[in-house]
């Protein structure tokens, strides 16, 4: 059975979620084999065992982590040409997509991104399906030329555990890939909420908090619901909330369970980045809001009468 | 300094946006076309660095090349109008239908010809929305990949930009030449002044073909693409979800709800 090569998405050894729905997507198309890029891949092993990964390629040298991207396409497209897979996958995150590119070019291969489902088809091959133009459209295609490379959006696929041995093998990068050189790092405060497109849970805040001081309150119910925090861009250009927060066309694609807009309109700039959410709540103010639309369960209302009282119901339902 | 600057004209987003039947590519012709927005972000970056470089006596040109039908003249006027010097569009029918590999083929054969010391481009489109175009450039053209970038200083052939990422931002330095794309907030884009459209029109756009770009034409459009569409249809309208209006125990209901679902 060909491998499928998955790149794994770890922050030290901490194997991201998006990575283990990549090892149980991988099941479906062939012998899932994470490629594994810096240090960590020890304290990794066992979460890559518990989806059923055969082996993880351990390519530990410190240039992964010094060079933006070029280094760990170049090592993708070695093993593409040393191992034959039948499928690359990698998540759909920003450089995952940019690795994806260039690996693309080295191999001359075709490329899909933000797929949120991929299956296969008659005669085996990866089907992929996308939600394009905000939402309104759904479209299958595959790949014609090369090994196909899909770049999978996080929270598509559900990881599932299936236990596999997940085999250290080291492999070396030959040749040399560097470019441009990272020197400094900033991570910027987020406290202990979850990634925003790794969340299960995404409450975001738009022009109906009225300010930075307002915000606070979707702070509060993102921490209450252990939810990463999102915004509009009539936040994040006001200055309200960080740029790298904002959900939609020119920001953040997400697809949690859960997205509550808390004071958003809805419109086709912000739903382009969550409307494949599965549940939709909105609380707005406007009942002619373009997000009901969207809500699976909308409450027309003052946020700050409805999120306070939220808070104080899912304080005391906690204690129950 | 030979700045270049990658502008996309993309379908209005405002508008509805369809494939067409039959071979599944972006229907472009029945909805208005404009600059892809974060390619402004592009545009007003490098007419900055362009000028911060004619501050210092040194010479500096900006050239927007735009790859596209005969409309995405109006985004090249559009972009000259702002301020950039000339224009290098490249236009031919065996381009449609083209794909993010063979897009970024065609445009590295343009940029051997024009020359470049930076390249900018919008860090994804409005259209597409892959984000890959600048990677595939920098692999294609052999040079460094600053790409993500929320903020850009060139010193001597020296160039750092912030690079935005998931959990915050990398400093990331490299030499020129160079490929770098910009996320909004890197600036704030210039409209073009009365000024600047009147002498937009009296730029230099030079059109160039497959065959003069050196373009193989069977590794562009529909011909060339590596992906294919096997079908598509419009997303049903999600099912209606029940709004109710606050009647002073709405935190109540939502809360009813999250439980239902078992969120809390």
């Amino acid at each position: 059975m060909a491998e499928v090569l998955v790149l794994a998405e770890h922050t030290g050894g901490e194997v991201k979620k998006v990575t283990c729905e990549l090892i149980t997507l991988a099941r479906r198309f062939g012998e899932p084999a994470v490629v594994w890029t810096g240090p960590g891949a020890q304290q990794g092993q066992p979460r890559c065992a518990e989806f059923g990964a055969a082996r993880v390629y351990v390519a530990a040298d410190a240039a992964f982590d010094d060079y933006v991207v070029a280094p760990t396409a170049a090592l993708l497209a070695q093993l593409v040409t040393e191992k034959a897979p039948s499928l690359v996958l990698v998540a759909g995150t920003a450089e995952g997509k940019e690795v994806a590119g260039r690996l693309a070019v080295k191999t001359n291969s075709g490329l899909i991104t933000d797929a949120v489902d991929l299956r296969p088809a008659d005669g085996g091959d990866p089907v992929a399906e996308q939600s394009i133009f905000g939402g309104s459209t759904v479209v299958h295609s595959r790949v014609t030329r090369g090994t196909p490379i899909v770049a999978m959006r996080p929270n598509s696929v559900p990881a599932q555990a299936e236990p596999g041995p997940a085999e250290l093998t080291p492999v070396s990068l030959t040749g040399q890939a560097d470019g441009a050189r990272i020197t400094g790092r900033v991570v910027a405060e987020r406290g202990e909420r979850p990634e925003l497109t790794e969340a299960s849970i995404v409450v975001s805040g738009g022009r109906g908090t009225g300010g930075a001081e307002g915000f606070e309150i979707i702070e509060k119910l993102a921490d209450a619901m252990g939810a990463a925090v999102g915004a509009s861009r009539a936040v994040t250009d006001a200055g309200w909330y960080p740029h790298q927060f904002q959900v939609g066309q020119t920001g953040k694609t997400v697809s949690p369970q859960l997205y509550m807009a808390i004071g958003i309109s809805g419109a086709i700039q912000h739903r382009a980045g969550m409307q494949t959410s599965k549940t939709i709540i909105a609380v707005n103010k406007d009942p002619e809001a373009p997000i009901f639309e969207l809500a699976d369960f909308g409450m027309v209302g003052d946020l700050f009468k409805v999120v306070p009282q939220l808070l104080d119901e899912i304080g005391r339902r906690s204690q129950l | 300094m030979n700045i270049v600057v990658c502008v996309k004209q993309v379908p209005d987003t405002g508008f509805e946006r369809k494939l067409k039947p039959g071979d599944g590519t972006l229907d472009r012709a029945s909805v208005d076309g404009l600059i892809n927005e974060l390619d402004e972000y592009a545009i007003e970056e490098g007419l900055r660095i362009a000028e911060a470089r004619r501050e210092t006596g040194d010479d500096a040109e900006v050239t927007i090349l735009s790859m596209g039908p005969q409309k995405a003249a109006d985004s090249i006027r559009k972009a000259l109008s702002m301020g950039a010097d000339k224009a290098v569009h490249l236009l031919d029918d065996g381009l449609a239908g083209s794909d993010a590999l063979s897009t970024s083929y065609a445009l590295a054969k343009v940029l051997h010809q024009t020359g470049f010391d930076l390249v900018i481009c919008g860090s994804e489109s409005t259209d597409a929305r892959m984000g890959v175009l600048a990677a595939m450039l920098a692999e294609r053209l052999g040079v460094p990949q600053l790409s993500l970038a929320s903020k850009v200083d060139i010193d001597g052939s020296a160039i750092r930009v912030r690079r935005v990422s998931d959990d915050g931002y990398h400093e990331v330095e490299a030499t020129l030449p160079a490929v770098v794309s910009v996320v909004e907030k890197i600036n704030e884009p210039r409209y073009p002044s009365f000024k600047g459209i009147m002498a937009a029109k009296k730029k230099p756009v030079q059109t160039l073909t497959l065959a003069e770009a050196g373009i193989d034409p069977a590794a562009v459009g529909l011909a060339g693409a590596s992906t294919e569409v096997v079908d598509f249809a419009e997303r049903p309208p999600r099912q209606a979800g029940v709004i109710v209006k606050d009647e002073g125990d709405g935190g109540v209901k939502v809360a009813d709800f999250l439980a239902a679902r078992k969120f809390i």
